[in-house]
């Protein structure tokens, strides 16, 4: 159901670098979820709204002034590479 | 002090109170068992509590945190490689509200990677064992939590759960663990799985201490940091009822029935109905049609939002960075370093659902299903007070039993699913062992009931008379 070259375009979506061996486990396993996850096109749902979240909540606002928040040196504390008040990563273009 | 070990969390706050043991003592006591425990259950142990909480309401007794709550600068990583030595600058509300209400975090527990799993065996720092039998899993995806108060390692400690991640580990450890109605607690400071299923609550050796942590956890209500929390209508109540009169509680056929449930597990429910029943309770079936499809509908929308909110981990801000090429290398190498296989696999389950092509056919889909299972609760609560369910479909398994087939493993949620899509509380109770395995007995009511929930559970534990202690003894046994 789903092969190497889909799960090769969803890796590389998603961002993550896959191994030969785990190219060939996933298609495996997602196929088999995937099949299980269909049972529910067998459903009638044509007339059904979808739930994206189950409270009933609208525009949660609050008001619009400014407060101190997180201090720059904070905020940069954890990174991995901090450099010049900003975070340091290599050129998209550098090879 | 061991005897201590021995006490619910409202009976240790009562020995403080008394004067008996100081909060500094209790914590002590504790502190040594969860530093010195072989069960993988602890990350991480504080040094120390503050030492001025004898007056507070929760009276200094110390909790177990689950790794996935922020704490300021205390190591916190979801288990996962990709937080390694990550500080977070802040304090997530449901810790922030317990320890401002005299709960101390005694240190942060193991669990599966970002809470995705069901027996803590996707943890990048190693499996917890049950106590009840060290060969078994604790169940997860807070499993470290469980697995702590069922050895008396802590009183008491809080989990998530998005899809079952309290109610199965409490289930396979014999306690109390009870997911609130999404919305009662501010996820703030609690790292994001699926955020419209994600909830907090607490994992305990019976009801009474459950409801004394939920209290806290909702008392301040609606955070500001939290759009999606809200303020819980009443205040929650120590549970006290002894009887069930009058009480009408639903079994759902499909669930109670399906052919996944043990025949263990179901002798065990069956006599905690013919319990209710003796308590005066009324017991009908009921049916909730759509839940059969509630676990494929979950496996769409949990790794869809996961796999959004992941997309935050890719070595720029903070953990872990791997790579030395350009910056899409920089991403890939750091997320497939930083990820182990099932939080991979939910990534690119929820991609694929989510890319061109397949949204409607999967993630529409699901959205539908949802409303239909959401319609199904209310449909039953319009006949019936509480529905009733096994917690779990099985009693605890054995380490790397599932490991191999991801959907075996996702069948340990059958039962708790549901309630997760519809947003509804459900608790989980001891019902009984079953061939000296905890089996775990679910109750669910409609939103915000859990005031009725916590008083029926009550009743239930009171009859049953389970004995949370053996696990605590063979811990001590291990420890030694």
């Amino acid at each position: 159901m789903i092969d190497r070259e889909q799960v090769l375009h969803v890796a590389r979506l998603a961002r993550l670098e896959l191994s030969e061996a785990e190219v060939e486990r996933m298609a495996t396993e997602l196929s088999g979820i995937l099949d299980h996850i269909e049972r529910i096109g067998e459903l009638d749902l044509d007339h059904v709204e979808p739930t994206s979240h189950v409270v009933a909540l609208e525009n949660v606002l609050r008001a619009d002034e400014p407060e101190s928040s997180l201090s720059r040196e904070r905020a940069l504390a954890g990174a991995p590479d901090a450099a010049d008040a900003g975070f340091r990563v290599p050129s998209p273009g550098a090879s | 002090m061991s005897d201590l070990v021995e006490l619910s969390a409202a009976q240790a706050a009562e020995r403080v109170r008394a004067g008996e043991v100081s909060p500094d003592e209790l914590f002590a006591a504790y502190r040594e068992r969860a530093e010195s425990e072989e069960l993988g259950a602890f990350l991480t142990v504080s040094d120390s509590g503050a030492d001025d909480l004898a007056e507070t309401p929760l009276a200094g007794v110390p909790l177990a945190v689950k790794d996935i709550f922020c704490v300021e600068d205390v190591p916190t990583t979801a288990a996962s490689r990709i937080l390694a030595g990550y500080l977070p600058p802040y304090t997530a509300t449901a810790v922030e509200r317990l320890a401002a209400a005299g709960a101390p975090m005694l240190g942060k527990t193991n669990m599966d990677e970002f809470a995705m799993g069901s027996s803590n065996e996707n943890s990048a720092y190693g499996p917890v064992r049950n106590p009840w039998a060290l060969d078994r899993v604790p169940g997860g995806s807070s499993g470290g939590s469980a697995a702590a108060v069922a050895a008396g390692l802590a009183p008491w400690s809080i989990g998530t759960d998005t899809g079952g991640s309290i109610r199965q580990p409490a289930a396979l450890c014999g306690l109390v663990g009870l997911k609130p109605t999404y919305g009662s607690v501010s996820r703030y400071g609690m790292i994001a799985f699926a955020s419209s299923l994600d909830q907090c609550g607490p994992i305990t050796r019976d009801t009474t201490d459950a409801a004394l942590l939920l209290r806290h956890l909702v008392d301040g209500g609606h955070d500001r940091r939290d759009s999606t929390s809200v303020d819980f209508p009443e205040p929650i109540e120590l549970p006290s009822a002894e009887r069930l009169d009058g009480v009408r509680f639903g079994v759902v056929a499909e669930l109670a029935e399906a052919d996944t449930i043990e025949p263990g597990v179901k002798a065990l429910f069956d006599q905690t109905l013919a319990r209710i029943e003796e308590l005066g309770g009324s017991v009908e079936e009921i049916s909730l049609p759509h839940t059969e499809h509630g676990l494929s509908a979950y496996y769409v929308l949990a790794p869809a939002e996961a796999s959004a909110n992941l997309s935050r981990y890719d070595g720029v801000r903070f953990g872990m960075r791997a790579g030395d090429g350009d910056l899409l290398s920089l991403y890939e190498r750091t997320r497939s370093e930083g990820f182990r296989a099932e939080v991979k696999r939910r990534i690119m389950l929820g991609t694929y659902a989510l890319s061109s092509g397949y949204y409607e056919a999967y993630y529409g889909r699901a959205q539908r299903v949802r409303t239909k299972i959401a319609e199904d609760f209310r449909a039953a609560f319009d006949r019936v007070d509480l529905v009733v369910t096994p917690t779990s479909p099985s009693v605890a398994f054995r380490l790397g039993e599932r490991t191999q087939d991801p959907m075996a493993m996702y069948m340990s949620d059958y039962c708790t699913v549901p309630m997760s899509l519809a947003g509804v509380p459900a608790i989980s109770i001891p019902a009984g062992l079953s061939d000296g395995l905890p089996v775990g007995f679910q109750i669910t009511g409609p939103a915000f009931s859990e005031n009725r929930m916590l008083d029926a559970a009550h009743a239930l534990e009171r009859a049953i008379g389970f004995d949370t202690s053996p696990p605590r003894r063979g811990a001590q046994a291990v420890a030694t």
